[in-house]
This record gives C-alpha cells, structure tokens and sequence, in this order.
C-alpha cells in the first residue's frame, strides 16, 4: 500500500484470517447437495438435444419405469408453473418472448427443459429420462448473431417477428462533431466471445414442504430475490417461502437467476408433499446455465495527431441466446457508460443492438458489461498509441481525468467521484520494470528473436454498486439498489449482523465482523453475522456486481451507528450526564473531561435488557435496523501490467510477469482483496487465453464438458505481483469502492494488449480472443505471406 | 447389488452397492462422508479427490466396488474431529488464504497432500504441475501455491500437525 498506511490499532485493515475457513478446510460443510431427508425424490430434467424444433412429448412409458414416483412435462403443469423473469425493459420497444419453465410446444436451444422425472435416486432419475419420448419436428436454428438480423432470415420466435429484442442508440451527434475535428480515425472490431461462468459447485436445489409452506434450499447468489421471483411466477405466497442459500460454492454471476430448476423442484415438492431434491452435472450446467459475453464490437475512436482523444463510437450486437434472463437485455446497457472508461473527449455514441438466436440464453457474467466495455476502450488506446507511435501509457496520461479533477462527469453522465490513475499506475510502472521490459522487448525485436516479449496495458475503472434505486426506476430497472442489515446485541454484548448481501466465497464472515468490530469496539471474536436465510433475514437484495461492501457493508455501519445512539442514551441516563458530554471510543462512553465515568456498550447492553433503569418511554433494546439506499456508484480503477512471451514459431504465449495495482478505496481485509483480485485476473485471463462457448452450425454446444471448455489450471497460470493505492469513495460511509470484478475486467485487454504487442511488427493488429496458440500462429503465418516486407520481427508497426 | 467392505477416514463397514455406483457417491451418500464434492463428470475438475490407499484418486473415476477391501481417507478424516489437530496441508489453507467459496478446496487439499507425500520440497512449477488436476475457479490459484510451499516448509520442519 502506497498512500495509506494500515490502521495498527484496529482490527479494521487488517489481514485478519478468514472466520469462514474452518468448516470448509476440514469438509464440514453445508453445500445443499449434502442434504439427505426420509423420503427424499430426486429430480431428472430430459433437455432438448436439438437446438429448434416442434415438440410433442410423451411421458407413460417413463413413469412405469422403476424406481420413478412421477414423471411430468409442461401439460402436467399448465399455467401453474407461470413463466420466467426478465427484470429490465432497456427500450420501450423492446420484445419479450414468453418462455415457460418447461418446453410447451416448441425449443428453442440444446439444453431447454423439457420434462422432469421424480425418482427413490438419483441414479433411477436419469435412467427413466432415455424412456421419455418426444417427436422434435426440426425447425431451422438461428446461431450466427449477424445473420439473425438480416431480412428474411428464420425466426428464433416467431411471435415476435424480428430476431431483434430492441436496437437502442444514444441521443445526439457529439461523435461526429468530434469526428470533424480529427486527424485520426481509428476503427477495430472486436469479438467477446461467448464465455461459460462454470462455477466449481454445480447447481443444486431442494425443496422441503410443509403442511402449507415450503423451504427452498438452493445454490443461488439471490435468496431474497429468489424468493420474490418464485412467488411471482409461481404464486406461492411470499410468506410462505423460506429460501436458504447454504455454503455457496462460486457464482460470478451464473447463479443470478430464478431457474427452470428451481420453479419445478417448487411445484413438484408441493403436488407430492415430500421433499425433492435436483442436482445438475456439469454437462447439463455447461448447456443451461447462463452464459456470459458474447458480443460484437466495432468500435471508432477519433483524435488528434498528438493524441488528444476526440470521441468514440461503439457499435454493438449482442447475442443474447434464445430467452431473456434476469439480466439479459441489460447486460449490453452496463457497459454502455464505461467505454469512455477514464478519459476525457468531446464526442460519444452508443449504439446497440440486441438478438435472439437459438443459444443457451447469456446474462451476468463476472463484470457484465463492464469487461467487455474496458475491453474496447483499453485495446482502441493501445491501437492509437501504436499507430501514432506513442507510448501507451503516455497517451493514456494525456487522456484520462486528472487526480485533481474529481469529481468527474464523463462523456456519457456518470459521476466519477474520486481517483488517482496517476499514482497507481505509477506504482505499476514501479513494480513492472516498465522500462527495462520496454528496452528488453526492443532487443529481441531487433535481433529477431524468435520469441518476442508485448507488453499489455490496461488503466481500468468500472462501476460497482448498481444504485440508487431512483436511478434504477428512471433505467426501468426491476429492482432497488438499497441493501439491509440489522444489528442485535445480546444480553452478555455479543453481536450478531444480519445482512442482506448473500455471500458465496467474498468472506463476509470476516469483512462484516472487522466493520462492527471497529464501529462498536466489539471483540472480532464476538461478532457472528448471519446470511443467505429469508428466515433470519428477511430482507435484502442479495450480492452481485461489487455491491456487498460498498451497499451492504454501508448499512451494517449506518445500523451500528444506531445502535451506538441508542447506546449512548443509557450511558447518559446511568452517568448521569447530557448525550452531548459522552464521547464514544474504543467500545466504551466517557464523560468529557472525566475519564473515570465511563461505561462500557456491554454495559448498556446489558442494562438495557434488564431495563430496570432506562430512560423514560425507551424502548428496552439496542438492536437496530438499516436500509441503506447509496447516492451514486462507486468508481474502483487501477493499472495492470503485463508482459508476455511470444513464440512467433509456434503461436504458444506465456504471461511473464503480471503486475496489478488496484484502486479499491479504503480496504476492510487485505487478505480478501487481494484473493478477488488473484481470482479475477485468472478469470480474464481465461477469456483473454482459454476459454471459448462454441456452437456448431446446428446449435449445438461443442465446448460441453470440461475437456472441451478450458477454464485454466495452476499450470496455465502465474503468480501475480499485486499492490493497491487508495483513493477513498467519498459517496458512502466505509470510503470502500468493490473490488469483485477489477481484476476479471483489467486483465483481460491487459493481457490481449501484450499478445498483440509482441506480433505488432509483423503488422498484426488483432488477434481474436481467445489468443491460442493456434490463433497466434495462425496470424502470423498469414501476416508473414500478406507483408512478406515485414518478414521479421524487427519489420515496423503498422 | 454387490458387497464391499471399505475403511474410511479409519472406520470399516461393509455395505451392499450397486455396481456402478460411484466411489463419491458411496462416500458421500452412503458413508456420509460430505466433504467431497463433485464438480464434474469427466473426471477433470478433482474436487472430488482422496486418498485411496494412500494415493490420491479422483473418487469420481472410481466406483465403489473397486474400492473393496481399501483404506479411504477422506478431508474429514485428515483432521479427525473438529477440534483436533489440522493437518499443515489445511492449516497453511487457511493462513494464506488458499480458498474462497471453498468447493474445490478438500480436493485441492488432498492433492496438496499427495503430492507433498511423494515431492516434500516442490518448486513452484513443480507444485503448479502436481495440483493441475485440480480446478479452482475462485482464488486464481496464486495464493494455493503459496499454501503448498508453507506446508511444505512447516512440514520441513518436523511439524506433522498444528493445533487448530
Ligand atoms: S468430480 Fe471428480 S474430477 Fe470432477
Ligand atoms: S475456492 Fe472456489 S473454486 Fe476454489
């Protein structure tokens, strides 16, 4: 750390261990597959293996099979089972097709559900599965995102008429007056390829009914959005649902969802009255569950010869598979106020068009919208700087907002409350050996080496804590941005947090307990916190897009102030004093002046239990709620650094050395922040190197198991340098800025910018993600033939 | 169906299985043994890795019949009870923050342990190489590494356990 120093007094900042690691270190844990009940069914969903297609289903054969209880398809359910959610209309014209939770005449992707069989085990469930009949009368499949929108091409539904959901294009001409000023115009296309989250826990549900009510067990990041949802599409009543998200093990996204899974396992549980459970494999997971990207880039940006950047456009198709999810218009729109990303020009255009193909559907994906955003604006810099013969950090120093300029409306409206590109991306620079790399990577140049070294860079910021909730309404957004917590402070001064913010692996054990550990001068040790149950937290919205500590974290504080305002009131009445003369340090209320009249809040917390001596008409409790509605996003940023070695001669890339320096403002738990960011740069690695969702042209998914999808192993990787400067949020109480997706959006273009900078002087210019060996080889086989004059490394830059 | 008698984490029991079953789903199902997960089915994630006879197997590559008269030994038992001592392969887990949502951690952990047994001074590759059976999604493996070279060194040492 650079800026700040670490609070030495508190537990506050500190790396402290993680309290969640002991249960899961030693296997003691509660994943929901590893609940077991008397008289549990098991759940087998038959998926279509065809990727559009006519339906007719026949299920008698499958329920005499044995060991199966029931077997059911869409008729069995009728109306019952409601239809799947989409929470965002983006554009007033936007088209909305029903999907029903189980294929009622027609499928429209290779994985929808069709029926579901309920057997004694799990084994006798997919084995009653090969015995459905069904009569798939093959309908044309639209895969090419492209190809969709063209006149006269089939219809992925054909109630809607178009293959487009909605096309949305900002207002004014802002780009093409910048464009007028220009003298350089730049244009690159860019494919985000589809990507696949592929948590390590694959999803799981259970289902326990009661005479009239039922709980939900479920692998999901949501429960308290969960819960709303399956009320609304199902109609069981809200209060009637409890929904528990037990051990969680990873989401990134995929498990933001109310799915087909969970709504059947709902209805099936409630006809049978016994208690259900589903469990998907991996191949079923690769097929079904939400994928991510998946995106068309062009992109045009304009500026000066000295590289003062003008404007810039984007023109954007997004493949959004064959139904809308949760989140799946939006995705795009996430992204659309973050390609100006830190720079400063006069003119932008967003313009985006949105498809249905017959694809498993895509939604939020680590970052959504955001990475792909960064992606364009970082790789369209390198691009400038390598054409105008710049240095890339130098002309991004040119561009971006300086320190003292914040806060910062952007081209596109955001308000960037507070950063430093400055200081972090010097202190990348520092770590890096910018400059020796710089002159190694131009001695192989000139000598021809074989193995050439780029260097990638990437100056990065992303929005996190989608909020405040009016501005989601006036976005037409289905949901608030607000977060809650409550605090309850037992008789003997142990505190338990309830938070609304769902954790699956962010450590909010830990982070939640150092917040209320510093706030109330509690013992670390004597803070439990309480998550992911409707039962014991009733409200909440749950955790996704960075918002935990920025929304959720913020709440826990502004509930632990009440209860110190509580507090301080029975420390006034038993001192004997003004609220006013008490200060509040270190756990304890002392008299201004005289240090001796002090009381402990264990004190009052006791004192306020027994309540035989508390002020007048006080209500005899500490305990506190908050909601906490945020007043605007907050803005993380950082530089990542990468240098990677190329070997020209067989297209094969080794990350060299990986430098990220991380903005995140004030940090809770360093320990954790440097994991997410570990993580998350692995993660865009994958989609920079490994990992691609590949369709064949029939629709079906190619890249189906984890032989054929690539998420890498230790052996792809390598260890990573991290540091952090801190530039407080100053928009929420914690000063904390969300540090989830930083490193998935930031490494990325970094390490794609390297790949391309190390084959530039063959007159490279793109190398489509992900950047196999295959594809490296590829392009600079064919650059070779194509600029025969270049022939060599030391050939000049395009 | 088909009779096996396994030890697992140092219990014996005979019971009746069918055929295919799993060596995971015996584990997990039959023997209650809930700590190994399954995160995949061609044998490529190792979440679902133990020690069959002392080698480290992914559980879900072997039924259960083939388990027969073997000794399994599962993450719970590598620390037998809760309060007994943590093996320095979990231990150094928790010290340098070798997990996160934790799916893939009793796997990566039995793997680590194998692969200390055989190798108890790896270098870094040679530990990135011997853990690559093993998939994490959460921690970039970067921290899981350092976890290894702890345990390594606290093993090293003559440590064979630590107090939890
Ligand atoms: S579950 Fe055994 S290797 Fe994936
Ligand atoms: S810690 Fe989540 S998969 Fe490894």
């Amino acid at each position: 750390m650079t800026t700040t120093e670490a609070k030495s007094d508190t537990v506050f900042g500190q790396p402290l261990r993680r309290k969640e690691d002991a249960h899961l270190i030693t296997g003691r844990t509660r994943w929901t597959d590893n609940i077991q009940l008397p008289g549990m069914l098991h759940l087998a969903f038959l998926r279509s293996p065809i990727a559009h297609a006519k339906i007719t289903v026949d299920t008698a054969a499958a329920a005499s099979y044995p060991g199966v209880v029931a077997v059911y398809s869409a008729a069995d359910f009728g109306a019952e089972m409601g239809f799947m959610a989409d929470a965002w209309t983006c554009h007033p014209d936007m088209k909305k097709p029903l999907n029903p939770p189980l294929a009622t005449d027609e499928v429209r992707y290779v994985g929808e559900p069709i029926a579901v069989v309920v057997a004694e085990s799990r084994y006798a469930a997919n084995d009653a599965l090969e015995a459905i009949s069904v009569d798939y009368d093959a309908l044309p499949a639209v895969i090419d995102v492209e190809a969709a929108l063209a006149d006269g091409t089939p219809l992925v539904h054909d109630a809607l008429g178009t293959n487009q959901c909605y096309h949305l294009l900002s207002p004014g001409d802002s780009y093409e007056a910048a464009k007028a000023k220009a003298d350089v115009v730049l244009k690159r296309r860019f494919r985000q390829q589809r990507l696949i989250p592929a948590a390590m826990e694959p999803r799981a549900v259970v289902v326990v009914p009661t005479v009239d009510d039922f709980t939900m067990y479920s692998s999901t990041q949501i429960p308290h959005v969960l819960r709303v949802l399956l009320a609304l599409i199902t109609g069981v009543s809200e209060s009637k649902m409890r929904v528990v998200a037990p051990d969680v093990g990873g989401g990134f996204g995929s498990k933001i969802a109310c799915s087909a899974e969970e709504i059947i396992s709902l209805l099936v549980a409630k006809r049978l009255a016994l208690p259900v459970k589903w469990n998907e494999s991996r191949s079923e997971s690769m097929q079904t569950v939400h994928h991510g990207r998946d995106q068309i880039q062009e992109i045009e940006i304009a500026a000066k010869s000295d590289g003062t950047l003008l404007g810039m456009k984007v023109d954007l198709i997004a493949d959004l598979g064959a139904y809308l999810r949760l989140f799946t218009a939006g995705v795009p729109l996430f992204g659309a106020a973050m390609f100006n990303a830190i720079y400063k020009m006069e003119g932008y255009q967003f313009n985006c068009q949105t498809v249905f193909t017959n694809k498993c559907p895509t939604d939020a994906y680590r970052g959504a919208g955001r990475p792909e955003a960064t992606f364009g604006a970082e790789r369209m810099m390198d691009e400038l700087a390598a054409h105008l013969g710049m240095d890339p950090l130098e002309l991004r120093e040119k561009n971006w907002i300086k320190h003292e300029e914040f806060p910062f409306t952007t081209i596109s409206g955001s308000v960037y409350d507070s950063g430093n590109y400055e200081a972090a991306t010097a202190r990348s620079k520092e770590l890096f050996g910018y400059d020796e790399l710089r002159a190694e990577q131009q001695r192989r140049r000139e000598s021809n080496d074989p193995v050439q070294l780029g260097i990638g860079v990437s100056t990065f910021t992303e929005a996190c804590g989608l909020a405040p909730s009016r501005a989601l309404g006036q976005l037409n957004v289905s949901a608030g941005g607000w977060e809650r917590a409550e605090i309850r402070v037992t008789i003997t001064g142990k505190i338990q947090v309830i938070t609304g913010s769902t954790p699956h692996g962010q450590g909010h054990l830990t982070a939640w307990s150092q917040l209320v550990s510093d706030k109330l001068g509690v013992p670390f040790e004597d803070i439990d916190v309480l998550a992911g149950d409707t039962a014991s937290s009733p409200q909440g919205l749950d955790t996704y897009g960075s918002r935990s500590l920025v929304v959720g974290g913020s709440a826990v504080v502004k509930a632990c102030d009440k209860v110190i305002a509580k507090a301080r009131r029975v420390a006034a009445h038993t001192l004997e004093c003004d609220e006013d003369d008490l200060e509040f340090a270190n756990g304890a209320f002392t008299v201004k002046g005289s240090p001796g009249s002090k009381m402990l809040i264990q004190e009052c917390a006791f004192a306020t239990h027994l309540a035989h001596n508390i002020p007048d008409g006080m209500e005899p409790s500490l305990n506190s709620t908050y909601t906490y509605d945020p007043i605007n996003l907050s803005y993380p940023h950082g530089t990542h650094l990468c240098a990677v070695e190329v070997d020209t001669e067989t297209g094969f890339s080794k990350i060299r050395k990986y430098v990220a320096v991380d903005d995140v403002g004030v940090v809770v738990n360093p320990l954790i922040v440097e994991g997410q960011v570990h993580g998350g740069i692995a993660q865009g690695i994958g989609q920079a190197m490994f990992e691609e969702g590949l369709y064949d042209e029939d629709g079906n998914l190619t890249t189906g198991t984890f032989v054929d999808y690539l998420i890498p192993s230790a052996a792809d990787l390598p260890s990573y340098i991290t540091d952090r400067t801190e530039t407080p949020s100053t928009d929420n109480p914690i000063g904390a800025k969300g540090v989830g997706e930083a490193g998935c959006i930031a490494s990325t273009p970094a390490v794609v910018n390297a790949i391309v900078d190390a084959v530039r002087p063959f007159g490279i210019t793109d190398i489509p993600m992900p950047c196999t060996p295959e594809r490296v080889w590829r392009a600079v086989s064919e650059a070779k033939k194509a600029h025969p004059h270049h022939g060599s490394a030391h050939g000049g830059a395009a | 169906m088909a009779k096996i008698t396994v030890k697992v984490d140092g219990v014996s029991r005979s019971d009746e299985v069918e055929p295919r079953l799993l060596l995971v789903h015996y584990l997990r199902d039959v023997r209650g043994r809930v700590g190994t997960v399954v995160g995949c089915d061609t044998s490529n994630c190792g979440a679902c890795t133990v020690l069959l006879d002392g080698q480290s197997v992914k559980s879900c590559s072997v039924l259960a019949v083939q388990a027969d008269g073997s000794d399994v030994l599962t993450i719970e038992g590598l620390a037998s009870t809760v309060d007994s001592e943590l093996h320095p392969v979990q231990e150094a887990f928790r010290e340098c923050h070798g997990l996160q949502c934790g799916y893939c951690t009793p796997g990566m952990i039995m793997a680590s342990v194998d692969l200390l047994n055989n190798n108890p001074n790896p270098s870094e590759q040679e530990i990135r190489e011997g853990i690559e059976g093993n998939l994490c999604r959460c921690t970039g493996y970067h921290n899981i590494v350092r976890a290894v070279q702890t345990a390594a060194a606290t093993m090293a040492n003559g440590s064979v356990g630590v107090t939890a």
